[in-house]
């Protein structure tokens, strides 16, 4: 391919994948933005106009007549339709036929003989020769402008009083030990299965390759019934976070297994052989070479696990309970979406820390994760 | 909480130090029964003989335990509670399958998933494909790769939540927050509760799983394109064919293992789709799935072990092709070592 023909086809190539990578990063920013916007500016505007200063109607009822003070023989009621917030009003009305029926400065006069004036910023003032009756303030229709404002308020409160924060220390409490444990237990079998020779190897092999594949469902019905058995035997309760370390544990072994088979199987012989010479027995070899020579895989499925445990709902809502000390974030955010759906600023912002540390695993060794992937599923089946 | 932190570290370094002790102290206890050094020829290389014989399941005592108690034994007991009732107590035969088949939310249920099925897996994968394909030729590519294989790492939880926000709905005049409905009305149409169109509202959900899955996809075909030798490629360029043709008919056919193994991994997450379909419209709206309607008879009207059951079995019984062919392949592999 000669560059002449090649230039303006790449173009095409450019164009095309900024697309795609827009079209499946401005889901996540749009979340991310959210979570920073003020809250009443991102009920009333979407995301992408947060930068633009945003102009809203509001309606405001001005304070009733008892707060009227006599002021030169007037009656006067004052006070601010914005109450200290930032912003402008443009134009203001007090028939909601026409809303922006003055500008601000103006005075209108209001059908019993009142007369209201608006200032830009907010500051409004009712005046009357008479006394002024009624038990309800004057509405008044403003349209305001208000400048950007971004906060990190929403994070404060969903830390605390959401439970945000104390079901992030309970997600930690989850993952952890469900991430390292399985490691341990998977290395040796899976030294076993790639390099000592014993009858049935090939079948165990095939049973975990098996396994890799069996749907959680079928699990969940005989492991409730069984964590019931033997939380009632022994008197203590079911669901536990030793018991749902284990089972994490049990569900992560043959992706485990196989993929450090995998690699352990790869390493070259000779290695073993030559230590075997020297008189180390297979608990040596295995420990002193095997397992630093299979840290890639080893970082590997620790990733993987730990991004699976971490975003997991369902083993957690089954073996684990919903109290505020047990309860996971994957849990929170479910329940958030049913009791504070329409509160997009406790949705994004709790979504958000939900996300991030995964993010943060992410980018930090997607390196061993693209390797771990590829280890699973382009060589073997 | 403090408290909690110290016990799950706690329970960690227990875990980690008594698998280590495990594996040590056993081979240490085998190696005082059975010794082979220092022993005359015949009885050493006897307990050689014993010892290499044992050690192995040593090794894997662990991990078999775990596997029979978490997927083994449960495999099987799935089966016998779906001939079940309720409690798991009494024998029903197969009643709970004949309910399943006549349960409208049931055949609801299977023709959403084979949609699915349908779309998911095939959707991401030539997503992954087309993505993998372009990336490779420019010199950001690496960038857009990671941007685009990202939302992998997050929960289906979390992007449920960011897709719910995208598909929001205001009614008709006030300002639309939802980046879809935004859009469409920016294009002059009328607005529309996304998630609540009956039939149309599967698509929006799968649009989820395809938006996590296409970076799978992507980075594992991306590998494999590399992979081709370059030669097939040079010898096409010399008979002339075009971009198109060498894609198509040179790189992609080469391809195609690793793109049935890609198709086969995402087709079994969908077949287990639970947390979407459960925080977007837990089943409503005609948008259920087995998984979401397994777990909703688990706990419904305190839980109907029977028919969980059973369709834990129908999900399994999906399954069963794909763990065949996994199989047959790692064997094949394996007589190639």
């Amino acid at each position: 391919m000669n560059p002449a023909t090649r230039s303006p086809l790449m173009w095409v190539v450019h164009l095309s994948v900024l697309l795609i990578v827009a079209l499946w990063t401005l889901p996540t920013a749009g979340l991310l933005i959210s979570s920073l916007r003020d809250k009443d500016q991102l009920a009333v505007s979407g995301w992408w106009t947060s930068l633009s200063t945003s102009s809203q109607n509001i309606v405001v009822r001005a304070p009733g007549p008892e707060t009227q003070v006599e002021r030169d023989g007037k009656f006067v009621i004052s006070g601010n339709l914005l109450e200290g917030q930032q912003g402008r009003i443009s134009a203001f009305g007090f028939n909601s036929r026409e809303p922006a029926a003055f500008k601000a400065g103006e005075t209108a006069e209001l059908n019993d003989g009142e007369k209201l004036t608006v200032q830009a910023d907010g500051n409004f003032e009712i005046v009357s020769d008479k006394k002024m009756e009624g038990s309800r303030g004057q509405r008044v229709f403003v349209t305001a402008s208000s400048p950007p404002r971004f906060t990190f308020d929403n994070y404060g409160e969903v830390l605390s009083a959401e439970g945000i924060g104390r079901s992030f220390i309970n997600s930690l409490t989850v993952a952890i030990p469900a991430t390292i444990i399985p490691i341990m237990i998977a290395a040796f079998a899976a030294y076993a299965l790639a390099w000592m020779p014993f009858p049935g190897r090939a079948i165990l092999i095939a049973v975990v390759v098996g396994l890799l594949v069996v749907p959680l469902q079928m699990s969940l019905i005989p492991l409730l019934k069984l964590y019931n058995g033997v939380g009632a035997f022994f008197g203590v309760p079911a669901k536990t976070y030793v018991g749902i370390w284990l089972a994490h544990t049990g569900f992560g072994l043959p992706l485990a297994i196989y993929l450090l088979r995998n690699y352990m199987a790869g390493l070259p012989r000779e290695i073993m052989e030559s230590a075997r010479v020297d008189g180390a027995s297979d608990f040596d070899i295995f420990v002193k070479i095997i397992l630093p020579l299979s840290f890639p895989a080893l970082a590997s499925f620790a990733i993987f696990q730990f991004l699976w445990t971490w975003n997991d709902l369902l083993v957690a809502i089954v073996f684990l309970g919903a109290g505020p000390d047990e309860l996971v974030l994957t849990g929170r955010l479910v329940n958030l979406l049913g009791s504070r759906g329409g509160n997009w600023e406790i949705l994004t912002a709790s979504a958000f820390i939900t996300i991030i540390v995964p993010l943060i695993v992410f980018f930090s060794l997607q390196r061993y994760l693209v390797r771990g992937l590829l280890a699973g599923s382009v060589k073997g089946g | 909480m403090l408290f909690q932190l110290v016990k799950a570290a706690g329970f960690m370094l227990g875990g980690v130090i008594g698998c280590a002790a495990y594996f040590w102290g056993t081979s240490f206890i085998l190696d005082l029964i059975f010794p082979s050094k220092g022993k005359s020829g015949a009885v050493a290389s006897r307990n050689l003989r014993i010892t290499n014989a044992i050690r192995p399941w040593l090794f894997l005592g662990p991990a078999l335990l775990a596997l029979t108690i978490y997927l083994i034994y449960p495999v099987f007991m799935s089966l016998w509670y779906s001939v079940h009732d309720r409690a798991g107590q009494n024998f029903v035969g197969l009643s709970n399958y004949v309910w399943m088949v006549n349960d409208g939310e049931f055949r609801q249920s299977i023709y959403n998933n084979f949609l699915w099925l349908l779309v998911v897996p095939a959707l991401a994968t030539f997503f992954g494909l087309i993505i993998a394909a372009l990336t490779d030729r420019i010199w950001w590519g690496n960038i857009a790769k990671t941007l685009i294989f990202m939302p992998m790492a997050i929960s289906f939880v979390g992007a449920a939540v960011i897709w719910k926000f995208i598909y929001d709905f205001r009614p008709e005049g006030s300002e639309q927050i939802g980046l879809l409905n935004a859009i469409v009305v920016a294009f002059g149409g009328d607005p529309q509760a996304w998630i609540t169109l009956p039939f149309w509202n599967n698509f929006f959900l799968m649009a989820i799983l395809v938006w996590i899955q296409t970076g799978f996809a992507m980075v594992i075909l991306s590998a494999a394109l590399r992979g081709i030798p370059e030669e097939t490629i040079e010898a096409a360029v010399i008979d002339g064919a075009n971009g198109w043709q060498i894609f198509f008919k040179i790189m992609v056919p080469q391809i195609w293992g690793t793109i049935a193994v890609v198709w086969t991994t995402i087709t079994i997450l969908v077949l287990k789709v639970f947390d979407i379909v459960l925080a977007m419209t837990n089943g409503q709206w005609q948008s259920q799935v087995l998984a979401n309607l397994m777990f909703d008879w688990m706990f419904r009207g305190g839980g109907d072990f029977g028919r969980g059951a059973a369709i834990a079995v129908v999900i399994m019984i999906l399954v069963i092709p794909i763990m065949v062919w996994n199989i047959r392949n790692a064997a094949k592999e394996m007589k190639g070592h």
